[in-house]
């Protein structure tokens, strides 16, 4: 009888031995992976419970974490959430998050490696681990004003400055309220973000810097000139044929001015006049002679086709290389396959009036520590030199004049020169017009860049236009940041 | 009644009580040591859950404990009396191990808010409180264990009307699949968890009495003795048995529980290879139908082949609870977070089913293994019983029952570790459950009977 039950016992032996064996590998040699599994809420859990730092906006919280008495420990809660929603975007448990709170998670949750020194402090001593606050370079009274004067219409604003990069202001409606998303309830949660997801309108779109792009119209114009005037061959004073109607090469799509009627009265008509007027019939005679190529080249120095972040992901604008012709002088006026943000749109402006210099864009000021320390701060970069000064001043020249006297007027501000260039862009046949506005103010010392995009037509169909609708709002929100 | 007479005078009642205190009792002192230090443990780890989770103390639990501690050394005390001679491992082991397991349920009570008598903590250490009792009235019962034997076929009766009475109309009751419990009102029991006790003790009997006959005759074929097939009988019938509980109960573990329990015993006393083979094959081809043609067992093999599959994660039942369970306890990694300190709560029943991711999430690994080598120490406390015993009855009960132990440990344990599929069964002494509790308070009583018996006899001269 002993000898089986020392056989029985070995048996419960080994036993043993393979509950050990398989407790060491999921504590041990297994934990690191299961600890990275997306579906262990205690990684979720533990991110809650550090303190997130704050997203701050000179020096105020839009975004904060405070204490709350449930397992997560903090809340998010967002001071302004729809002002401020296309910058700080949202932050939920285990559903995702964007904007701010997603490209800077590992800041905000302290996770970053610059800041291990903090972590290890917090572990020695105890203390909550707390995230690196990231103060914005947004401006409280731009972005408000471009919140009040886009009002109700479908767009975006986006303000920057020439000479930094510095995002100003960044506004997109309709927005939402990132606090709906924010709960600690994920059935909450999906209802709310199924609701935001259903809504015809969109408002999870971030329209500054992303969501279904448009054609960019008349305001792509620029890019052309640009072309032009770097290649050499031509200047403002060069002229075209002035018909009132224009067969596309190797087509039979015909396509008008504006009115519908030749660009002023002469037989010919110069660059700058077909640029200060918004003619599309010689801007496609420009596009043909200058061919894909040199337009393509030129939209890419000022960020066509391009990846960039600021650090939220910007969608890529598109210009499109082509050799048909027909095609090439529909994207010379910004139709056919040309696509473009608010952004890019900004970054052609802005680059204008630095004198060539185009700055890469910026949304962060700085991080700092929880003690207020400066733990990274973003210095101004260039992002490219897109155009020679001397071209710069010639479309500063050409855009003032649509301000003063041209398609632009409605952004006229009096004492200020302010340089501008509208954009109404068909998207179907029957389909609303896209409208916008791109300028600078002051042109003779450009301190403000301003893009507008109006979606759905601003509510007019066909009927609106970027000077009616797009530039008064730009002329508001001018108004609002020089007077401060 | 023998009249005193001057040459041999009767003791008095006092003397008589204060003999035993008088006498030194070196394993009572050793147990008397233990068990102060058990109850130290029990009392740092409620303290540490009030400190984790509450981050203040809380006398009202530690009272109650208090009261727990008063009956294990109440306890200890009868033992001078009725079982000097006793094992002194046993007790503090289930102490402690009792104690651990409260401290982990109130700490999964703060996490859900739960406090007085919805607390599942206040009605384990009631449940605690009972078992003990129930425990010494067992010690002072059953004097001698060879009563026991005279029972078997009584105790076999018993264990198959406690398997059948969850099957009954009105007091049996389902409780997630498994119908493996009755209740009268608003008191539930699992009379399956008695009926182990039951059924070891018939084990033992039927066994010691048919031992030669099983052992003894049949063919040898390469070079293993196997029965004649009119032999297998019993073998088939507790087979049929453990396939009616996975059937009709729907209760894999109860039902590997006693067939290996069954095995074990029958290898032990007849030292036949053939039977466990013959066992095994039984319950694996069983096992494989059951796998093929019941939905619920199938699930098991799913969830425990393929447990991180998001489909079956995502399945109504699906692995969720398993994998939950095993990211508890990747987080409490090595040396664990500390108790209060983790989110056991995060993994459905993690005071039952899953107590042990919720140890070893607080505790770590190393918690886990300081478990384990306690549950060894009392099934080897338990074997001893085998390999001193001078009865053949005694040592097949203190195997078996030692045994049940250690079984119950490796399903649980197993199934939520995934080295077998998971079963429902409540770890011993740690998991929340009034009727486990009671059950394995039995055992140690029966298993301190045996061992002071043991020592009780002059060894017999071989």
């Amino acid at each position: 009888m002993n000898r089986e039950l020392k056989r029985v016992s070995i048996v419960v032996l080994l036993m043993f031995v393979a509950l050990m064996t398989s407790t060491s590998i999921i504590q041990v040699f297994q934990a690191d992976n299961l600890q990275a599994d997306a579906r262990n809420t205690r990684a979720v859990i533990e991110a809650y419970s550090a303190k997130r730092g704050p997203i701050l906006v000179e020096g105020e919280a839009v975004a904060l974490s405070k204490p709350i008495d449930d397992m997560y420990k903090f809340i998010r809660v967002y001071t302004d959430g729809q002002l401020y929603a296309p910058a700080t975007g949202y932050y939920t448990i285990g559903q995702g998050s964007t904007g701010i709170e997603n490209a800077l998670n590992a800041e905000l949750t302290g996770t970053a490696n610059s800041q291990f020194f903090e972590k290890l402090n917090s572990i020695i001593t105890g203390q909550i681990p707390q995230g690196a606050a990231v103060e914005l370079t947004l401006d409280r009274v731009a972005q408000q004003a471009a919140w009040d004067a886009l009002g109700d219409l479908q767009g975006a604003v986006i303000v920057t400055e020439p000479k930094t990069g510095r995002i100003l202001a960044m506004v997109s409606k309709p927005s939402f309220d990132p606090n709906e998303l924010a709960v600690h309830k994920t059935s909450t949660i999906i209802e709310n973000y199924d609701a935001l997801i259903a809504d015809p309108a969109d408002p999870l779109y971030n329209r500054a810097i992303a969501g279904n792009l448009n054609p960019p119209g008349s305001v792509f114009k620029l890019v052309v000139a640009s072309a032009a005037f770097q290649s050499g061959k031509f200047t403002p004073d060069s002229q075209f044929p002035n018909p009132a109607s224009f067969t596309l090469p190797g087509s039979t799509a015909v396509i008008y001015n504006s009115g519908r009627g030749t660009c002023g009265d002469g037989a010919t008509v110069s660059i700058a006049d077909a640029v200060r007027l918004s003619c599309n019939i010689p801007m496609a005679e420009l596009g043909i002679a200058l061919g894909s190529r040199a337009i393509l080249d030129e939209a890419e120095k000022y960020g066509f086709n391009k990846e960039l972040q600021v650090p939220l992901d910007v969608t890529p604008s598109t210009y499109e290389y082509t050799t048909d012709k027909a095609q090439v002088a529909l994207s010379a006026f910004g139709q056919g396959s040309d696509r473009a943000t608010p952004l890019q749109m900004a970054m052609v402006t802005a680059g204008i009036a630095n004198g060539g210099t185009v700055m890469k864009p910026n949304l962060v000021d700085s991080i700092l520590s929880p003690d207020l320390r400066v733990l990274d701060s973003f210095s101004p970069e260039v992002y490219s030199d897109a155009i020679s000064p001397t071209t710069a001043r010639q479309l500063t020249e050409i855009m003032v004049s649509g301000v003063e006297n041209g398609a632009a007027s409605n952004a006229r501000i009096d004492g200020v020169s302010v340089a501008g260039k509208t954009g109404t862009a068909e998207n179907g046949p029957d389909d609303p017009y896209t409208l916008w506005f791109t300028g600078f103010a002051p042109a003779n010392n450009p301190e403000f860049a301003i893009t507008v995009l109006i979606e759905n037509g601003g509510g007019m169909g066909q009927e609106g236009y970027g000077n009616l609708l797009a530039a008064p709002i730009a002329k508001q929100v001018l108004e609002a940041v020089l007077n401060k | 009644m023998v009249e005193a007479s001057p040459l041999n005078p009767e003791p008095t009642g006092a003397m008589k009580l204060l003999k035993p205190l008088r006498i030194p009792q070196k394993l009572r002192n050793r147990e008397l040591f233990l068990l102060v230090f058990a109850c130290v443990i029990n009392t740092a780890a409620i303290v540490l859950v009030q400190l984790g989770a509450l981050r203040s103390i809380d006398t009202s639990l530690v009272t109650l404990g208090i009261g727990l501690s008063v009956l294990v050394f109440g306890m200890h005390i009868v033992m001078r009396y009725i079982a000097p001679d006793a094992d002194p491992f046993l007790l503090p082991v289930a102490t402690v191990l009792n104690g651990l397991g409260v401290a982990m349920i109130y700490r999964i009570d703060l996490a859900e808010g739960d406090s007085g008598w919805d607390a599942a903590s206040t009605r384990q250490i009631v449940w605690t409180a009972l078992a003990i009792v129930i425990a010494i009235i067992t010690l002072a019962v059953v004097r001698n264990h060879r009563v026991l034997q005279r029972y078997t076929y009584v105790a076999g009766f018993i264990a198959l009307v406690l398997l059948l009475l969850p099957m009954l109309p009105f007091i049996g009751t389902e409780v997630s699949g498994a119908r493996v419990w009755i209740s009268v009102g608003a008191f539930s029991f699992q009379p399956g968890e008695v009926a182990k006790i039951a059924l070891a003790i018939f084990f033992a009997g039927y066994l010691v009495q048919h031992r030669d006959s099983l052992s003894m005759v049949g063919k040898k074929v390469l070079g293993v003795r196997f029965p004649r097939l009119r032999d297998l009988g019993p073998l088939l019938v507790v087979w049929a048995l453990s396939m009616s509980v996975i059937i009709f109960q729907r209760d894999l573990g109860t039902s590997l529980l006693y067939f290996g329990l069954f095995l074990v015993m029958l290898y032990v006393a007849t030292a036949r290879l053939s039977w466990v083979l013959i066992g095994l094959g039984l319950f694996a081809a069983g096992a494989y139908i059951a796998a093929q043609s019941l939905s619920y067992v199938h699930g098991r093999m799913i969830n425990w082949l393929d447990a991180f599959h998001p489909e079956v994660f995502g399945a109504d039942p699906g692995s969720y609870q398993l994998v939950q369970g095993i990211f508890g306890l990747s987080h409490g990694g090595l040396i664990g977070t500390g108790l209060g300190e983790g989110d056991p709560d995060l993994v459905p029943l993690a005071n039952s089913d899953f107590i042990i991711t919720s140890l070893g999430e607080e505790l770590g690994l190393i918690g886990l293994f300081a478990i384990f080598g306690l549950y060894l120490l009392f099934v080897s406390r338990g074997f001893r019983i085998g390999f001193a015993g001078q009865d053949d009855f005694g040592k097949l009960l203190g195997v078996g029952l030692a045994f049940i132990v250690a079984l119950q440990v490796f399903i649980v344990v197993g199934g939520v570790t995934r080295v077998i599929p998971l079963t429902g069964l409540t770890t011993p002494f740690l998991a929340a459950g009034g009727s486990s509790l009671v059950a394995n308070w039995i055992i140690v009583a029966l298993l301190l009977r045996l061992s002071d018996s043991v020592r009780n006899q002059p060894r017999m001269v071989i």
